[in-house]
C-alpha cells in the first residue's frame, strides 16, 4: 500500500479558520447559555419511573402538580413508557425525602407504576463535584503538557496541549449548543477524550520528531506533511474501530451511558482533526527546527548496537 | 529506550534477545521457549480467573439471627423447607454456613415469595431473623478453590440504594459543652458551691461560670478537676471572679474521630438489620460516611433506619423537696408531669433489645437488658426510691434543613428538630435490675427502638448529602445492555480486524480477546466491583487496544517497502514500541488522575482504563508478537501480505 500524499499543510490556514469558528461558538455558547448541567453538578432530585403501557408526560406533570409538586420538568426517558422527573432544589425541609414523596403521589394516581431510579445530590456535594472536576481538567491538561516537555520539546508541548484544550472545548461547545445534559459520566468522557485524542496526537508527534532526525535536507513543512500521511492510515483505522464500539455504546447502551458515548464519539472525530491540523499547525508556528530534536550531546552516542552514525 | 530512538535502519533486539545485527532471517521473530511459556500461563491464569463470570449466580436468600439465643441451625432449615413446601416453592439447594444460612431458588419470583414465607414462619413471634435477599453463586467449586470469584456487581446493574452522609460535627460537639455544663452545674450544687445563676454558661464551645468571690471559685476549680477534657482558665466575668472552660484542639479532633467511628457501629449495626445481604459502610474524607445497600428493595425504610436518632432516658419523678433548677416538666396523659432533670441511666447503656409482645395484653413492648455500669446504677438508684414514679423519657432527633441568604447568596443550614416525651410513667415496685420491659410505644415505635438501642445510638447527627436508588428492573437492564454493546462493539471490531488484516488480523483478535479476558480476570482478582461506567470503559478499551496492533501493522507495512519481510516485521515491532508506550503511558496518567479526583461512577470508568491500559500494552507486545511468531517466524517469506 502506497503512503498517500495529501498536502495537508497547505490547507491549514483553511483548518485554523474552522476551529476558530468552531471555539468562537463553543466559548460564546458556553459563556451565553452555559451547560445544560445534570443533577451531578446543580443538586435537586430526580426520578426514574417506568408504566406498565405508554404514558403523556403532561397527564403526569398534572398529576404532580394537583399533589403540589411544581416546577418539575418531566420527559420521556429512553422509550415513552418511561419518564424522568427532575425537580430544582426546594427550599424546604427534608429535600432527600423529595424522591420518595414525589414517587408515594404518582403511585397513587397511576397504581401500576415502579420505580427505576431515584437520586438525591445536595447543594454542597454539587458544588464539590464541579470543583473537582474542573480541577481534574486542568490537572490533565498539565500532567500531559509536562510529560510531553520531558519526552519531546516545548513546541510538541504546547501543540498538545492546544489539541487537547481545542477538542475539550468544541465537545462541550457541543453539550453547550444542543443543550445536551452534562452530568458525572460526561465529564468522564470528557477526561477519556483528553487520553484519546493525546494518544493521537502523540503517534504524529513521534513520527514528526523520527522524520526531522532522519530527512536533513526536506523543510519543516514538507517534513510534516510526510509524517501526517504517514501516520494517516493509523489514524483512520484506530478512529474507525474506536468509533465502531463508541457506537455499539451510543445505540445498545442505554439512556444511562448515552451522554457518555456522545461525547466519546464527538470528541474522537474532532481528536483525529486535531492531531492532524491543530498539533501540526502549533509545531509550524513555533518554528519547530531539526537542532531542537537532536539528541543531548552525551558522551554516549548512539544505540548500543552502534547504528547511529 | 535509545535503542528505538528514530534512527534508520532500524536496530534489533527489543524483542528476539540481544542477537547481532545481520543474523539470517531464519533467526528473526523467533521467541525462546520461555517467552512462549510465559505467554501460556498468563494466558491460563487470565480464563481461570476470569471463567467465574461465566457463571450468573442464583437468585437467593440469606438468613441470619440477631438473637444469641435463637441461632439459624439445622432444625431453622427443616422449619424453612417445611414452610417452603407447604407454600409450593422448591428450593434448589440450602447451605448452613456457620450461623448463616443461604438458599437459592432457580428465578427472582420464587425467590421474592420464599422471602415473604420464611420472613412470616421464622419471626411467626419475634422479629430475630434478617431475611436478606442475596446471590447464591455458581461457580465451580474447584475455580472457588483457586480463589477465583466473580466481579461484583455495582449499584447500578444490581439494582440498590446509595448514600452519602454527612456528619453534623457542630452539632455534636454544641451538645457535649452542653451537657458538660448541666453536669458541672449540677455538681457544684451538691458540693453546695455557690455561683452566679442565671447568667448563660455556654458561649460558643466554652462554659463560663461566675461566682460571687475567689474562694468559692477556688473551691469549684477543685471541685471540677474531673473534667480533663477542657483547659480551665481563670478570667473576671464582669467584675465577678469566674471559670472559663474550652474544649482542647486535640480533643476536638479525637472527639470527632470518636464519632465518626461511633457512628460508623451504629450504622454497621442498623445496616445488618435491613435485609441486605453484603451492605458496605465507610468513612469517606474528614466527616462523611458513605453506605452502599446493594439489592435493597424498600429504600425508604432504610433512610429511615440509617438517619434516626432514637434514646432513652430512665429519671426519677420529682419529689416535693427537689430544687426548682433540676426539674422539667413534660406532658404526659394529658397533665404535667415534674422530672428530675438527672438521669439513671439512658439508652447508651443499653445491652440488648428485643420488640416482644405484653403476654397479658399483647401489647407491643421492648425487653431491655442493661450492661453492668447500667445495671449497677439502676439498682442503686431504684433501691433507695421504692414507692417513687420513674419515667422514662423517649428522645427523638430530626435532622431538618433551612437556606437562609446571607450576603445575597443562599446558605443551606442544618440543624436537628428534639423531640422529646415520656413515654411510661411508672412507680418503682422493688428495685430495678440488669433487665426488664418496657411498655407505652406503638409496634413501629417498639421495632425502631429495639433496633436503634441495639445498634448503639449515633454520637453525632448526620444528614443525606447523596442518595442514588435504582430498582432492580433498570439494573437488569443495564446489564443486559452492557452485555450486548459489549459483544456488538467487540464483534465489529474483530470482523474489522480480520477483513482489514487478514491473517495479521487474526493475530490482533487473538490478542484482542486475551486482552479482554486478562481484563477481565485482574478486575474480578483486585475485588473491582463492576458498574456501567466500567463495561463503558472495557468497551472503550477494546477499541483502543486496537490501537496498538494497527500501529504495529502500519508500521510493518511501511517498512516492506525497503525490507525484506522478516525484517520488516522485526522493525515494525520494534519501531512501534516506543510510540505506544508513549501513548499509553500518557493515557494512564489521565486514568490515574480520574482515580485520584473523581468518584463514583468516574472511578469505575478509571479503574478499567487503567487495567485497560496495562493489559493491552501485555498483549500487543507480547501476544500479538508470539502469535505472529508461530505463523510467520523460521520461514522463508518471499512476500508478506498485510
Amino acid at each position: 500500500m502506497n503512503v498517500p500524499s495529501f498536502d495537508f499543510m497547505s490547507k491549514r490556514k483553511i483548518a485554523t479558520i474552522i476551529s476558530g469558528i468552531l471555539l468562537v461558538i463553543s466559548v460564546g455558547s458556553l459563556s451565553l447559555g452555559g451547560l445544560n448541567m445534570g443533577l451531578d453538578f446543580t443538586g435537586g432530585s430526580l426520578v426514574e419511573v417506568g408504566f406498565a403501557e405508554e404514558v403523556r408526560p403532561d397527564d403526569v406533570r398534572q398529576s404532580l402538580e394537583s399533589s403540589g409538586f411544581n416546577d418539575g420538568t418531566v420527559q420521556y426517558f429512553g422509550s415513552n413508557k418511561d419518564l424522568l422527573i427532575r425537580m430544582p432544589p426546594q427550599t424546604a425541609d427534608n429535600q432527600s425525602e423529595l424522591g420518595d414523596a414525589i414517587f408515594a403521589s404518582l403511585q397513587q394516581q397511576f397504581p401500576e407504576v415502579y420505580l427505576r431510579q431515584s437520586s438525591y445530590v445536595g447543594p454542597a456535594v454539587g458544588q464539590e463535584l464541579t470543583e473537582n472536576g474542573g480541577l481534574a481538567l486542568l490537572a490533565a491538561l498539565i500532567v500531559v503538557m509536562i510529560y510531553i516537555l520531558l519526552r519531546f520539546t516545548k513546541q510538541f508541548s504546547v501543540g498538545a496541549v492546544t489539541a487537547l484544550a481545542h477538542d475539550v472545548i468544541i465537545v462541550l461547545g457541543f453539550f453547550a449548543v444542543f443543550r445536551w445534559t452534562f452530568d458525572l459520566t460526561v465529564l468522564a468522557a470528557l477526561l477519556a477524550v483528553i487520553g484519546y485524542s493525546l494518544n493521537d496526537t502523540i503517534v504524529v508527534s513521534d513520527r514528526i520528531r523520527e522524520n526531522f532526525r532522519k530527512l536533513h535536507r526536506m523543510r519543516p513543512f514538507d517534513i510534516i506533511n510526510l509524517s501526517l500521511n504517514q501516520t494517516l492510515g493509523r489514524t483512520l483505522v484506530t478512529s474507525l474501530t474506536t468509533l465502531l464500539v463508541l457506537l455499539a455504546l451510543l445505540f445498545a447502551g442505554g439512556e444511562v451511558i448515552r451522554g457518555f458515548a456522545l461525547a466519546l464519539s464527538l470528541g474522537v472525530l474532532v481528536g483525529t482533526y486535531s492531531s492532524i491540523y491543530v498539533a501540526a499547525n502549533v509545531l509550524l508556528a513555533m518554528d519547530l527546527t531539526r537542532e531542537d530534536l537532536l539528541p543531548p550531546e552525551t558522551g554516549e552516542q548512539g544505540n548500543e548496537d552502534g547504528s547511529y552514525p | 529506550m535509545q535503542v528505538a530512538e528514530g534512527v534508520d535502519p532500524p536496530p534489533l533486539g527489543l524483542f528476539g534477545g540481544n542477537r547481532p545485527r545481520g543474523t539470517g532471517g531464519d533467526k528473526l521473530n523467533t521467541f525462546s521457549l520461555w517467552q512462549y511459556v510465559l505467554i501460556a500461563i498468563a494466558i491460563t491464569l487470565g480464563a481461570i480467573y476470569a471463567a467465574p463470570n461465566l457463571f450468573p449466580p442464583l437468585p437467593a436468600i440469606q438468613i441470619r439471627s440477631l438473637d444469641a439465643s435463637v441461632p439459624v441451625t439445622q432444625s431453622t432449615v427443616r422449619i424453612l423447607e417445611q414452610a417452603l413446601a407447604d407454600a409450593a416453592i422448591q428450593p434448589l439447594e440450602a447451605t448452613l454456613d456457620g450461623d448463616q444460612l443461604l438458599v437459592s431458588f432457580a428465578d427472582d419470583e420464587a425467590r421474592l415469595r420464599a422471602q415473604e414465607v420464611a420472613a412470616a414462619r421464622l419471626n411467626r413471634d419475634q422479629g430475630s431473623y434478617v431475611i436478606a435477599l442475596a446471590q447464591a453463586s455458581t461457580t465451580p467449586q474447584w475455580l472457588q478453590d483457586l480463589g477465583a470469584k466473580p466481579m461484583s456487581l455495582g449499584l447500578d446493574l444490581f439494582g440498590g440504594a446509595h448514600f452519602l452522609l454527612q456528619v453534623n460535627m457542630q452539632d455534636y460537639l454544641d451538645r457535649l459543652v452542653r451537657d458538660t455544663a448541666e453536669g458541672m452545674r449540677d455538681k457544684l450544687i451538691d458540693e453546695r458551691i455557690r455561683f452566679i445563676p442565671g447568667r448563660k454558661w455556654v458561649d460558643d464551645q466554652a462554659i463560663r461560670i461566675s461566682f460571687r468571690n475567689a474562694d468559692d471559685r477556688d473551691n469549684a476549680r477543685t471541685a471540677l478537676t474531673d473534667y480533663v477534657d477542657f483547659l480551665v482558665s481563670e478570667r473576671d466575668v464582669e467584675g465577678n471572679p469566674g471559670l472559663t472552660f474550652t474544649l482542647t484542639e486535640e480533643k476536638v479532633a479525637s472527639l470527632e474521630d470518636r464519632a465518626i467511628s461511633q457512628n460508623l457501629t451504629s450504622l454497621r449495626n442498623r445496616v445488618n438489620e435491613l435485609g441486605v445481604s453484603e451492605p458496605q459502610v465507610q468513612r469517606l474524607g474528614r466527616s462523611r460516611i458513605v453506605v452502599d445497600l446493594p439489592g435493597i428493595q424498600d429504600s425508604a425504610r432504610a433512610k429511615e433506619i440509617l438517619n434516626k436518632f432514637a434514646n432513652l432516658e430512665f429519671r426519677l419523678a420529682a419529689a416535693p423537696a427537689s430544687r426548682r433548677s433540676q426539674i422539667e416538666s413534660y406532658d404526659y396523659q394529658g397533665r404535667a408531669q415534674e422530672i428530675l432533670r438527672r438521669n439513671i441511666v439512658t439508652g447508651n447503656n443499653v445491652q440488648d433489645a428485643q420488640q416482644g409482645y405484653d403476654a397479658e395484653t399483647s401489647q407491643p413492648q421492648v425487653n431491655i437488658e442493661l450492661d453492668n455500669e447500667g445495671g449497677r446504677k439502676m439498682n442503686a438508684a431504684t433501691k433507695d426510691n421504692i414507692g417513687r414514679a420513674m419515667a422514662i423519657l423517649f428522645i427523638e432527633q430530626k435532622p431538618r434543613k433551612r437556606t437562609r441568604e446571607v450576603d445575597g447568596e443562599t446558605v443551606t443550614e442544618f440543624y436537628t428538630v428534639e423531640e422529646r416525651r415520656l413515654i411510661s410513667v411508672a412507680t418503682i415496685q422493688a428495685a430495678l435490675g440488669f433487665s426488664f420491659r418496657i411498655t407505652g410505644l406503638d409496634l413501629r415505635e417498639a421495632q425502631d427502638l429495639a433496633l436503634l438501642l441495639r445498634a448503639g445510638a449515633l454520637a453525632a447527627p448526620m444528614y443525606i448529602v447523596e442518595e442514588r436508588t435504582i430498582g432492580a428492573q433498570l439494573g437488569d437492564e443495564n446489564i443486559s445492555r452492557g452485555w450486548r454493546s459489549v459483544t456488538f462493539g467487540f464483534v465489529c471490531v474483530l470482523l474489522f480486524m480480520l477483513v482489514y488484516y487478514r491473517w495479521f488480523g487474526l493475530a490482533a483478535n487473538i490478542a484482542l480477546t486475551t486482552n479482554l479476558m486478562l481484563l477481565v480476570a485482574i478486575m474480578s482478582v483486585l475485588g473491582a466491583t463492576l458498574t456501567l461506567p466500567g463495561i463503558a470503559g472495557i468497551v472503550l478499551t477494546v477499541g483502543m487496544a486496537v490501537d496498538a496492533n494497527v500501529l504495529i501493522f502500519s508500521r510493518i507495512r511501511e517498512e516492506l517497502k525497503e525490507l525484506a519481510p522478516q525484517q520488516a516485521i522485526q522493525a515494525g515491532f520494534d519501531r512501534a514500541l516506543l510510540t505506544i508506550t508513549d501513548a499509553n503511558v500518557t493515557t494512564f496518567f489521565v486514568a490515574i488522575i480520574l482515580l485520584s479526583i473523581g468518584s463514583g461512577p468516574v472511578r469505575g470508568f478509571a479503574v478499567t482504563l487503567a487495567v485497560g491500559i496495562a493489559t493491552s500494552m501485555f498483549t500487543a507486545i507480547l501476544v500479538t508478537r508470539g502469535v505472529i511468531n508461530l505463523m510467520y517466524g523460521r520461514r522463508k517469506l518471499e512476500s508478506l501480505k498485510i
